[in-house]
């Protein structure tokens, strides 16, 4: 039986501590994409919007007529440089695909969680979403900071808040798996 | 001099792989949903089934809509089949380039294309070699789609193995996944190309992406389990379902070789044959 999602909405406070890795949840309100440009832009020239609460979505998205035709989730590991001063700032979750690194996790504890949204899924992501502004339009469409109200986008916990992390267990999972594989086979690995 | 637009056939080439390069990013081959709905039924984790639905909900929508499953629309990788009385020329390279700029227009593509070395977007999804076409003889005049995302597309490998390692097919397979993680958007398919030359093999690896997905050699289904027991799951998040199907495309090779390509694949295994209509 699925467990009903837990209902959260922006800007995130200390909710975001009770929530496990592997819980679903479902987000409500204002989210922020920023990719690789982005990140370097505010780092350097600070964030364009309130961080208090804030939450990131690892995302270039397809934007035509003020609308978000398509939304799906970037690879966040590319950021896993950037998070940090982010999270300094008051900014409490993440969205994007397949986990970040050790150190993002160590600085999410205490303070917020990465949440996974399905690789490729981007017209599911795009029937949850309106469009309400963007930020460093100069970037393109792709790396630009969109505005972006969320209605209930279904998500899962990746990371939270203690230290749990599912994609390092699957990865754990995965290395014991193979280790195994190459002890049964001849010559072992390739 | 004729110019391309102007002959007929030539049109309905431009206005064919407009239409399976629309078709291709907006809904799945059957096969290749049938395997995806069959693996959401027999997953057991909780987090993986959450990742089947939304897939399974993302695609009816695209198909609803007519919008891209995947904001990655890829590079176009194309198939062309040329009947006795079709001659190869460069007009039909013309032909299906137009294809692919009105497509990146009027779907719209994501422009993706960029010159390797500068990074110049060339903003219409072509350029030297781009579209990656590939022309066989056949009975009917054809051209096939396929958007190659970049996500899966690297973390594709290739290896020279030596003749006597044959055994270590599947364990290439199997470390390519190790490797990839969550990053290829699994749960994937995976084309393996087996003998022929460096390059053949991959070119095989690609095409066994086309063959029907729905059934398995003993060889291939081996290849599969082994895979799913590394237990990466729906994007990288754990589960039974790493990869959905293996299937693999041979060639005979050098005696002193064994070349072994694996293309991998995200779920959205897109790909759309349309009729040069004449």
């Amino acid at each position: 039986m699925r467990v009903k999602p837990v209902q959260i909405r922006t800007p995130l406070g200390d909710e975001v501590l009770a929530l496990k890795a592997g819980d679903h949840v479902e987000l409500s309100g204002i989210v922020y994409t920023a990719r690789d440009e982005a990140h370097l832009r505010m780092q350097e020239e600070g964030i364009p919007f309130d961080p208090k609460g804030a939450v990131i979505y690892h995302c270039g998205p397809v934007v035509l007529d003020k609308k978000i035709i398509a939304a799906g989730p970037t690879t966040s590991a590319r950021l896993n440089e950037l998070a940090g001063f982010l999270l300094e700032r008051g900014i409490r979750a993440f969205i994007g695909k397949g986990g970040m690194g050790v150190t993002v996790r160590k600085q999410l504890a205490g303070k917020g969680v990465y949440f996974a949204f399905t690789g490729g899924c981007a017209a599911l992501a795009s029937s949850h979403m309106e469009l309400k502004g963007v930020k460093f339009e100069d970037l393109g469409m792709a790396e630009a900071v969109w505005v972006i109200e969320l209605d209930r986008l279904p998500l899962v916990v990746g990371i939270d808040a203690h230290g749990n992390d599912i994609f390092d267990t699957a990865r754990n999972h995965a290395r014991a798996s193979f280790r195994e594989f190459a002890g049964r086979i001849p010559g072992g690995s390739s | 001099m004729k110019r391309p637009a102007q002959d007929p056939l030539l049109s309905a080439l431009t206005d064919a792989t407009f239409q399976a390069y629309r078709k291709a990013v907006t809904h799945l081959p059957p096969d290749v949903l049938r395997v995806i709905r069959k693996a959401a039924a027999a997953e057991t984790s909780p987090v993986a089934r959450g990742e089947f639905e939304h897939i399974l909900k993302n695609i009816e929508l695209a198909e609803m809509h007519g919008i891209p499953m995947c904001q990655d629309t890829g590079v176009p990788v194309i198939y062309l089949t040329l009947p006795p009385d079709v001659p190869l020329t460069q007009d039909l390279y013309d032909a299906v380039e137009g294809g692919v700029r009105r497509a990146t227009k009027e779907v719209p593509l994501r422009p993706n294309v960029v010159d390797p070395l500068t990074r110049h977007n060339t903003g219409d999804n072509t350029s030297v070699g781009m579209p990656a076409i590939h022309v066989k003889p056949g009975e009917r005049f054809t051209v096939t789609v396929l958007p190659k995302g970049a996500g899966a597309e690297n973390c594709s490998r290739i290896s020279m193995l030596l003749p006597s390692q044959v055994y270590g097919i599947e364990g290439f397979v199997v470390e390519t996944m190790l490797y990839a993680e969550g990053r290829p958007c699994p749960p994937v398919f995976l084309g393996v190309g087996i003998g022929g030359t460096f390059d053949s093999a991959a070119a095989l690896a690609k095409e066994a992406l086309l063959l029907p997905v729905d059934s398995m050699t003993g060889f291939e289904q081996q290849i599969c389990d082994s895979v799913n027991r590394l237990g990466i799951g729906p994007m990288g998040l754990g589960g039974d379902f790493t990869a959905l199907a293996v299937k693999v495309k041979a060639a005979g090779c050098h005696t002193a070789s064994l070349p072994v390509a694996v293309n991998v694949q995200c779920w959205a295994n897109r790909h759309a044959t349309a009729e040069v209509k004449r």
